[in-house]
């Protein structure tokens, strides 16, 4: 016995290191974690699925194709931010000082102006600025970071107000005021994130006057760490460690609502399956992240990554910018990818890649919209990137939009026409499903939510399909039931009748 | 008074047929027996001699069947398996070789503490112990096809019912063939996984080892053939 087992473990081991040592990676990433496939989305199990673009190149914008160097030969350099407002593009030319309206009309982008200096302010010449905000008036909010104030001023670009370091007991007084990245809401309140600062975005009234900080990162202590640091620790040494301090968030943007969408990109790799990391919230107006997550995987850009070095380690989403009808797109900067999110938290398409070629890029800095077009400077390529919807990117936005706005049958019109350029789709198929459980279809409603394994729907679409189900078939399952009842019971009765007549004989014989 | 002991016993009356079949089917039917009355049950079934090593293979296949239907026929609402991505043989096998190696383990252990089981009862008792889970599982892949995802807590408490019942079988089941107290089994249980985990890590060497080896002779014979040409 003994032996057979042994025999037979030793068989299953070598079954087993035979079979690891042929096992294929089954996902299509290429071993440096780069995708084969330009544009792609996640299937419910997390495996990449090539897609159609949903996007493509409307125009490169650098130096040369908007004239700069017959100007004055100074080309853009380091540029780190973006900001688009009726189709007017604005770019901070960080490296040289400035800031380039452009203005965007069909697919062709002409220099409209170069603001280098505000009347009024002192000093009047930008240092360094990193990013910028344009307001429904015109006004223009410079994060002027070298000179550490943000400046407001009016479209002829005369100094409105100045947002200096504030003069506040919270705000450590021995270091600068570092604004890097702003934004303004629609009640003219200016919110930085500033550099050295970790207490989360630092809030300014239209008055100029600071009124603290919203949407702090949370401080996490782990019971380990802190049992090891209060007990086994000596004072010194306590000292000398890093203290807990909750990190830094790496952009922001405002949107339709007055809702803060911020990335952060400081986190532990393991944060990020569990969703411990959220690297993408929606701040409100007290700092809670209310952003919606109903799909199976966190949105958290690429679900798997090489973790060698940095270059390959998991998205590191640089900028976010929030679209009509709270879809909201994320870039990364490790990989230049853009993804797509619907309001519910559902990946809708993931593309770009890194590279020299239109659509890819080197160091994706910042990220805008005009409409569904959406613009990425490129802070090494030192270009603007303008995306257009393609066909299919377009229906998928309609589809959305109807289905918001209540129109279900255009909808699922639309999501049909989806699933024909695109038969891996679960959005298209829960859209379809949805449909055909509105009218009363239960059984390609089920179809349809199987395959996008949308559970609830399926659920609710299976409880109708069985109620009609056993309405039809009442008869026969009681029929059934019956005989399944009745038939072992007369069987029963027959066997001890048998029994009875065979003792009643026995016990004759035996008188 | 005799009428009715014969009506209620009528297989008694019966002259008993000894073929191997009808111990088979007798010890199948016992583990009915021993999953409600597991401490009768299984001293019965040890010492009376009450259970069969070919009942005992088939519950055991039979649990590994019901992990792999599991895997297949269950409603997609209930079980999130890839089906695309699994093999089904190294299913099976990841649970048969735990199985196996925790009850070389617990026989390798006890044996030196007075436990009173031999191999091939720890692996009759273990897989008369398993029985619950397929009693259960099976009909569940059938029901779970017709409930909806609201209804779900129903499958997972049947589920959870189901392993509970399966880990106490086992518990009392080592307790009754080594002859322990549950204080004692309870240590032995813990001391079993500890030993299994060192047969694994020894068999994870030894195969590495093995591979090593391989490898060298591989590239001993092509060198020799490289040099020969």
């Amino acid at each position: 016995m003994m032996k057979k087992v042994l025999s037979l473990l030793t068989i299953l081991m070598l079954l087993l290191t035979v079979h690891a040592a042929t096992a294929d990676d089954s996902n299509s990433l290429k071993d440096d974690g780069f995708s084969t496939s330009y544009s792609y989305i996640f299937d419910y199990w997390g495996d990449v699925q090539m897609c159609p673009d949903p996007y493509r190149v409307l125009t490169v914008v650098d130096s040369s194709t908007i004239g700069l160097e017959n100007l004055d030969n100074l080309r853009i350099s380091n540029p780190e931010g973006l900001f688009a407002r009726n189709h007017d593009i604005y770019v901070a030319d960080t490296g040289n000082n400035r800031i380039l309206q452009l203005k965007l009309e069909g697919d062709k982008v002409t220099l409209k102006r170069i603001i280098t200096e505000i009347s009024g302010a002192e000093p009047a010449t930008l240092k360094g600025p990193t990013d910028l905000f344009v307001d429904e008036k015109d006004n223009i909010y410079i994060a002027d970071y070298n000179n550490h104030r943000v400046l407001m001023a009016d479209k002829d670009l005369n100094k409105l107000k100045e947002f200096t370091k504030p003069d506040d007991s919270t705000f450590n007084q021995g270091s600068d005021f570092l604004p890097s990245k702003i934004t303004v809401d629609v009640a003219g309140r200016l919110y930085v994130l500033a550099k050295n600062v970790n207490k989360g975005f630092m809030k300014y009234e239209s008055d100029t006057s600071f009124t603290g900080y919203i949407g702090a990162n949370a401080v996490k202590v782990n019971m380990a760490d802190y049992i090891w640091k209060r007990y086994f620790m000596s004072k010194e040494q306590r000292a000398a460690s890093e203290s807990f301090v909750p990190t830094e968030y790496e952009n922001l943007y405002i949107d339709e609502k007055g809702f803060i969408y911020a990335t952060n990109t400081v986190f532990s790799e393991w944060e990020l399956k569990s969703d411990a990391a959220k690297p993408i919230r929606r701040l409100n107006g007290i700092g809670n992240d209310i952003l919606i997550k109903n799909d199976r995987y966190p949105p958290i850009g690429d679900l798997y990554w090489k973790s060698e070095s940095i270059q390959y380690g998991p998205s590191k989403l640089t900028d976010i910018t929030a679209l009509d009808n709270e879809l909201y797109v994320a870039v990364d900067k490790i990989r230049g990818r853009l993804f797509g999110y619907d309001s519910q938290g559902v990946m809708l398409w993931a593309f770009g890649t890194k590279g020299n070629a239109d659509g890819a890029f080197n160091r994706p800095t910042a990220l805008d919209h005009i409409g569904y077009d959406l613009l990425v400077l490129d802070g090494l390529k030192n270009s603007v990137t303008i995306f257009t919807p393609t066909e299919y990117g377009q229906m998928i936005y309609d589809a959305t939009d109807t289905y918001l706005t209540g129109d279900y049958d255009r909808s699922a019109e639309l999501w049909e026409d989806v699933m024909k350029l695109n038969a891996n789709y679960p959005l298209a198929f829960r859209g379809i499903g949805r449909s055909m459980f509105r009218q009363e279809k239960y059984r390609e409603a089920m179809d349809y939510f199987e395959r996008a394994h949308d559970r609830e729907d399926y659920g609710r679409a299976f409880k109708q399909y069985r109620k009609i189900w056993i309405e039809k078939y009442l008869l026969w399952i009681i029929l059934i039931l019956a005989a399944v009842l009745i038939i072992p019971l007369v069987i029963g009765r027959v066997k001890r009748m048998k029994w009875e007549v065979i003792i009643h004989e026995h016990s004759k014989i035996r008188k | 008074m005799s009428t009715a002991r014969f009506a209620n016993e009528p297989a008694a009356a019966m002259p008993e047929r000894d073929t191997w079949l009808s111990r088979y089917g007798q010890s199948l039917r016992f583990a009915l027996h021993v999953i409600t009355h597991p401490f009768d049950g299984f001293w019965d079934l040890i010492h009376e001699k009450r259970g069969t090593m070919a009942a005992a293979h088939t519950f055991l296949f039979l649990f590994l069947l019901t992990r792999v239907l599991k895997l297949i026929c269950t409603n997609f609402q209930f079980i999130s398996a890839p089906i695309q991505h699994i093999n089904l043989f190294e299913e099976a096998a990841s649970l048969l070789l735990p199985f196996l190696v925790l009850c070389v383990a617990n026989w390798a252990m006890t044996t030196l503490f007075e436990g009173k089981g031999r191999f091939r009862d720890i692996y009759m008792a273990m897989c008369y112990a398993l029985v619950p889970y397929s009693l259960i599982q099976l009909p569940m892949i059938l029901v779970s096809n017709g409930l909806t995802y609201e209804e779900g807590s129903i499958y997972t408490v049947m589920l959870s019912l189901s392993v509970i019942w399966c880990m106490f079988l086992v518990f009392v089941g080592l307790m009754e063939i080594h002859d322990y107290g549950p204080g004692k089994t309870f240590i032995f249980i813990i001391v079993t996984i500890v030993g299994a985990c060192v047969i694994l890590f020894l068999m994870l060497v030894f195969f590495s080892l093995l591979s090593d080896a391989v490898a060298f002779f591989v590239s001993f014979y092509r060198e020799i053939v490289f040099r020969l040409n």
